[in-house]
């Protein structure tokens, strides 16, 4: 039994159960193909996620989404300026206590380099309902290529706890159609 | 080097009972300590569990019961007792029972274990009262900068050091007994599974030692900085560690229990002994899986730690997922449930809740915790769970149904074995473990679900009524957290049964003296399955296969699905 010595003192040399032989080649060569298939993933796939990441202070940080949001902002909604930057620009997102600062308007199809970080502590960067998770730190400038594949209206939502206000630490990105003058008619109707 | 050497000059004076039903010699001190250990154990469940109650029923929307500070508080809390002080507890009754009890031998050193004992306690009472002061709700994994009052890590660290010292204490009495000869040939299969525990518990201890007292030297100001994504590597290889070391310790625990109940033998020790040291190789790499998400960290270095490499730990556990219910249709069908596929699983002992228990968890862990692990811990599926409440189900499936079902299931047997008492009210006993089982399976599942439809972990109102941009879930997320809180309160319930039943065992049980009732196992002759590998006298196990092949279809079919939902998200490289 298991909680008795083994019976047979050179176990080590008994036959394996033909069973567990099969079974454990099955589990071991499905956990390579699991292995090879993130490998796989980066060449095949369209959703890997960039190291690219640089040390910085986040005051500074802070002064470069401020400027970043000077520059573009279109409009303003309940106090946050509503930034449309230029297809394929650089796009700077803030975290801090407690809101995802400033709302971002992209185009779909259209590749941007979002640059993420926070002003204090962590927080956890949720774009929602697309359902893409990513943590965001002070003092790291996280750079990832991001493409929108569909229009509409999306929230971000903080999940990675922030203290007292987490529940009320959310953010908005617009994503328009290539075609401006279409979907300014349809924003200008919508509201 | 003698054994005295290493533990110091301790007498070799133990005192000894001889169990009843095993036949084992029992060293008094070692029991004394089990049941100490066990006990302890149970309070801080008391307590964790209530305040997870308190969480699931704040995270219903309908009911919503805590204010948001008080939310956090009880999370954190919840995080702390039963994630680390019930667990770890429960674990050292478990290396006290595998080197002592199982071994025949006397505890090295008892005084020590004693101080080690104390140790833990004074800790987790420390933690404790730091949180419930209102000043340290800064969840059970404490990322900085956000920081919590000193005796918030100070009390981590003393429990951590209490617990090291029970794993030396184990360590020592292995040596004992292999220098006292107190059994023949090697350690039994439980006793290494306990051993694969207490060598990663070394691990686990080490890298908790070295990223939370510099914290809390930070926390008294003594140091400037702490680097956010620094702590998080280190302080992971602690936590996820910590759940390694339940699953080496539940895993034992399910061969000791279908050993004990139907005479389970190991199908080879040869084949689950080196599942075992495939834990001790890789498991620790896992830090990797809560840094999927995290800026500045290499796709090689991700994949190869993410996977165990290449998925060698996860090799071990599906093979214990096929070796133990293997040995359970194998001990059962010599003991007379031949027919067909499925008679030895029908007619198992399902009304004895320490095999129910244990076969529920064995199930549930690799269905829904061991499935999700794998799923959650792919380098770019992760993306779309991360932080979400799909990780809490996760780990629920894990830690309660797999670990905690299973520690639960255990204490039915401790309580006649260690405390020598009749368990009172056996008929609620018997529903307990499907109660709890299936609350928990619930939790765990709608938890998932909710995750997976986006539901952010840690939050207090997913409505964001308070926010100024508003954001709405679907209709299926306040669904999901709905049956979550029902789960809740099921497994609650559960939870409930199971202290009230062994709180009044060990207070009221009928002691137990000689002639009892109690059989282990409950049909001799198990105990002589397969006792010739690989002869004609092998047992065909069709009902594991079948049992195998579904969770093998589940797995890859679920593992798919997920990378069709990675495809359709926004392009991001």
């Amino acid at each position: 039994m298991a909680i008795t010595p083994p019976p047979q003192r050179i176990w080590w040399n008994e036959p394996i159960e033909k069973i567990e032989l099969i079974w454990t080649i099955v589990a071991f060569l499905w956990g390579l193909f699991m292995f090879g298939f993130m490998i796989a993933w980066h060449f095949i796939g369209q959703q890997n996620l960039n190291k690219e990441a640089y040390r910085i202070l986040p005051s500074n940080y802070e002064a470069k989404v401020e400027a970043f949001a000077k520059k573009f902002t279109v409009r303003e909604e309940q106090g946050v300026p509503v930034v449309k930057p230029p297809a394929g620009t650089d796009v700077y997102i803030l975290g801090r206590l407690w809101q995802w600062w400033p709302i971002l308007e992209l185009e779909k199809g259209t590749s941007y380099r979002i640059h993420i970080s926070t002003l204090d502590w962590m927080h956890g960067f949720s774009l929602q309902p697309v359902n893409i998770n990513i943590s965001a730190y002070p003092g790291y400038e996280h750079v990832i290529t991001l493409t929108p594949t569909e229009t509409g209206e999306f929230g971000i939502i903080c999940n990675e706890f922030c203290g007292i206000g987490h529940h009320v630490m959310t953010g908005k990105i617009y994503v328009t159609d290539q075609k401006r003058a279409e979907v300014d008619q349809r924003l200008a109707a919508g509201r | 080097m003698t054994a005295e050497t290493i533990v110091g000059a301790v007498g070799k004076s133990a005192e000894f009972r001889t169990c009843q039903f095993t036949g084992l010699k029992v060293d008094v001190a070692a029991q004394s300590l089990i049941k100490a250990n066990a006990v302890a154990a149970v309070i801080f469940l008391l307590v964790g569990g209530l305040m997870g109650l308190m969480v699931a029923l704040t995270r219903w929307p309908a009911v919503h019961l805590l204010p948001a500070e008080w939310f956090y508080l009880v999370l954190t809390g919840h995080g702390a007792n039963v994630l680390l002080f019930w667990i770890i507890f429960f674990e050292m009754a478990v290396l006290y029972f595998a080197s002592a009890v199982l071994l025949n031998s006397r505890l090295a050193a008892p005084k020590f274990a004693w101080l080690g004992f104390v140790l833990m306690i004074v800790g987790a009472v420390l933690t404790n009262v730091a949180v419930l002061q209102g000043d340290s709700s800064v969840m059970f994994t404490s990322y900085p900068p956000m920081q919590a009052a000193p005796n918030f890590y100070l009390g981590l660290i003393l429990f951590a050091v209490g617990a090291l010292i029970g794993t030396a204490i184990f360590f020592a009495t292995l040596v004992i007994a292999k220098e006292e000869r107190t059994y023949q040939g090697s350690i039994p299969l439980v006793t290494f599974g306990a051993l694969t525990a207490a060598i990663i518990a070394v691990f686990t201890i080490a890298s908790g030692a070295v990223i939370l007292i510099p914290t809390w030297l930070w926390s008294l100001g003594f140091i400037s900085y702490i680097d956010p994504l620094l702590y998080k590597v280190v302080w992971w290889a602690m936590g996820h560690s910590t759940q390694q070391i339940n699953v080496s310790a539940h895993v034992s625990l399910w061969y000791m229990i279908a050993a004990l109940i139907v005479g389970a033998k190991p199908l080879s020790e040869k084949v689950s002994r080196t599942a075992f040291f495939m834990y001790i190789l890789f498991l620790q790499l896992a830090s990797a899986h809560h840094l999927l998400a995290e800026p500045g960290l290499d796709a090689s270095w991700k994949i190869v730690n993410t996977s165990y490499m290449m998925y060698l730990a996860v090799l071990g556990s599906m093979i214990h997922g096929l070796t133990v219910p293997g040995a359970i249709e194998a001990a059962q069908r010599k003991n007379g449930y031949n027919k067909g596929v499925f008679e030895w699983l029908r007619k198992a002992p399902w009304g004895n809740p320490a095999f129910a228990g244990m076969f529920m968890s064995l199930v549930m862990f690799g269905f829904i915790g061991g499935i999700s692990g794998v799923v959650l811990g792919t380098e770019q599926l992760n993306v779309l769970m991360h932080n979400t409440l799909y990780v809490p189900g996760h780990f629920h499936g894990t830690v309660v149904t797999g670990t905690t079902l299973a520690f639960m299931a255990a204490t039915y047997l401790v309580l006649p074995l260690i405390f020598q008492r009749e368990i009172i009210w056996p008929g609620l006993a018997k529903l307990q473990p499907y109660l709890f089982g299936i609350g928990a399976a619930g939790i765990s599942l709608f938890m998932m679900g909710a995750g997976t439809l986006g539901v952010p972990r840690r939050h207090w109102d997913i409505s964001y009524s308070d926010a100024p941009l508003s954001f709405a879930h679907s209709a299926g997320a306040f669904l999901m957290m709905g049956l979550n809180g029902i789960s809740a309160i099921l497994a609650a319930l559960g939870g409930a049964i199971f202290i009230i039943v062994v709180v009044g065992t060990v207070l009221f049980g009928k002691k137990i003296t000689g002639g009892h009732k109690l059989t282990f196992p409950l049909h001799q002759g198990g105990g002589a399955a397969v006792s010739h590998y690989g002869s004609h006298a092998t047992v065909k196990l069709p009902g594991t296969v079948v049992l195998i092949t579904l969770f093998f279809t589940c797995f890859v079919l679920y593992y798919f699905i997920n990378w069709k939902y990675l495809s359709e998200l926004w392009l991001f490289r």
